[in-house]
């Protein structure tokens, strides 16, 4: 894949940074199969140093408009005060860099491996948990009118929705079928109104410094629905990286989170809603691998990332059998 | 399997061992990561070459005792598109005891192809993996 055009990427900023600019250090960083980001530096004429973030779709996947909406939530949750990256600048077809936006880097760590381990956030870590129990009630909090157009997915819809995926790629699963069977048995009431839910709340979408969780990444799969969807995402076994006796992301216990996340101002969920959407989360994780293998099977996105990520499904079918069979 | 050496499997720890000991350490980023997803994709094919005939053997025997059909009577691939099927149709429900035990002794050994160590301590009143 090219690097972006620095000269573009400088002409583009211009109208929101001033002209004269001068782009430093355009690297492209690992972690997003199916998206490129670009880490780099604009420097204005007075030496003025602005840390950027280039989020762009490879030519001919995702549409403008998904990046828009991506684009317009970045902005509606900064100013509603949830901890995100400020977007800056929504590419046009005019700038000739393809499909994307530009926003703030926020400096710090988003390596789940290294966030558990590393001692630099040693003093972090037994804060973690609670501080993403702030950010998710401010997620929730966000007024859902000044949101772009997002859908609204409840867990009956999205539980139809695997199983046409499953159908689709024609990979038969028994036990993600046993839990998505588990699961529509037990689908609990859709909130009213529906919340703001970020969709992909976990350990490798937050940048963490030595004070902590600095801001949620990875909007994307953003929608409207139960807010404790993003809670029992984050307690998803893989997103616990090895760590697998802290719940949370690998660094803290649910009562953790669920504290964090009442004092923000938060409803404190049901112990069973909470496990309801673990299990969801898993099953839901479970349907992803197999998609994101299935893109590199079908030669939409060649990736040995992606194809490996097809063997990790028995991962969750594993979780699914503990977590329907009482053994969480 | 043919007996020329050196073998599919000795080829495999060859290639491994290039990129992990020699390759990865030379690289960053994203080639480093990369490099490092492709030696646990051939370190899976590896491992699959080794338990991949006892996984089938479980299948052999455990998917037409499941749907009650004969043994040997369809391509192990049908029989599990039968069984996904029959499982989201709730036929199974009956027999959710057998159908779980299945699930697992497959599903544990699909483990130990693709990542070692996963499935341990989360059964009860079992040794360890390993």
């Amino acid at each position: 894949m090219a690097a972006p055009d620095a000269q573009r990427l400088a002409t583009a900023l211009g109208p929101v940074l001033g002209a004269g600019l001068t782009i430093e250090g355009l690297t492209r960083v690992s972690g997003g199969a199916s998206r490129e980001t670009w880490l780099f530096d604009a420097v204005a004429g007075d030496g003025t140093r602005h840390g950027l973030v280039l989020r762009r779709d490879p030519g001919g996947h995702g549409g403008q408009s998904d990046r828009a909406t991506e684009y317009a939530l970045l902005e509606a949750t900064a100013n509603a005060g949830v901890a995100v990256p400020r977007p800056r600048l929504l590419l046009t077809t005019a700038d000739g860099l393809g499909t994307g936006f530009v926003m703030e880097r926020i400096e710090g760590e988003t390596i789940p491996r290294r966030i558990l381990r590393d001692a630099e956030y040693e003093a972090a870590r037994p804060q973690l948990a609670r501080q993403c129990g702030a950010i998710a009630a401010a997620i929730h909090a966000t007024d859902t009118a000044s949101l772009p157009h997002l859908p609204t997915l409840d867990a009956a819809a999205q539980i139809a929705q695997w199983r046409g995926v499953l159908d689709l790629v024609g990979e038969p699963r028994p036990a993600l079928e046993l839990g998505l069977r588990w699961l529509d048995e037990r689908v609990p009431p859709a909130p009213t109104p529906a919340r703001l839910v970020h969709g992909d709340f976990r350990n490798g979408n937050l940048v963490v410094g030595p004070d902590g969780v600095r801001a949620a990444l990875d909007w994307e799969l953003a929608h409207l629905g139960d807010p404790v969807e993003d809670l029992g995402w984050l307690c998803v076994r893989s997103w616990r990286f090895g760590v697998d006796e802290r719940v949370v992301g690998g660094f803290g216990d649910l009562d953790e989170l669920l504290a964090g996340y009442t004092s923000a101002g938060g409803v404190a969920p049901t112990p069973e809603l909470v496990h309801y959407w673990m299990v969801f989360g898993t099953v839901k994780w479970g349907v992803i691998t197999i998609l994101q293998a299935h893109a590199h099977l079908s030669g939409t996105v060649r990736s040995v990332e992606l194809a490996t990520l097809g063997r990790r499904v028995v991962e969750m079918e594993w979780d699914t059998l503990d977590a329907i069979e009482g053994r969480w | 399997m043919p007996d020329d050496r050196p073998t599919a499997p000795e080829l495999l720890d060859a290639v491994t061992e290039f990129l992990a000991d020699e390759l990865q350490p030379a690289l960053d980023g994203r080639l480093a990561f990369h490099t490092r997803v492709a030696v646990n994709a051939l370190r899976i094919a590896r491992r699959e070459l080794e338990l991949g005939p006892a996984l089938d053997a479980t299948r052999r025997d455990g998917l037409p005792r499941l749907l009650d059909v004969p043994a040997d009577s369809a391509p192990l691939r049908d029989l599990d598109v039968e069984l996904a099927r029959r499982v989201r149709a709730g036929g199974l429900d009956a027999r959710r005891p057998e159908l779980i035990d299945y699930l697992r002794a497959t599903l544990r050994i699909q483990l130990d192809i693709a990542h070692p160590g996963y499935a341990r301590d989360t059964t009860t009143e079992e040794a360890p993996d390993r």
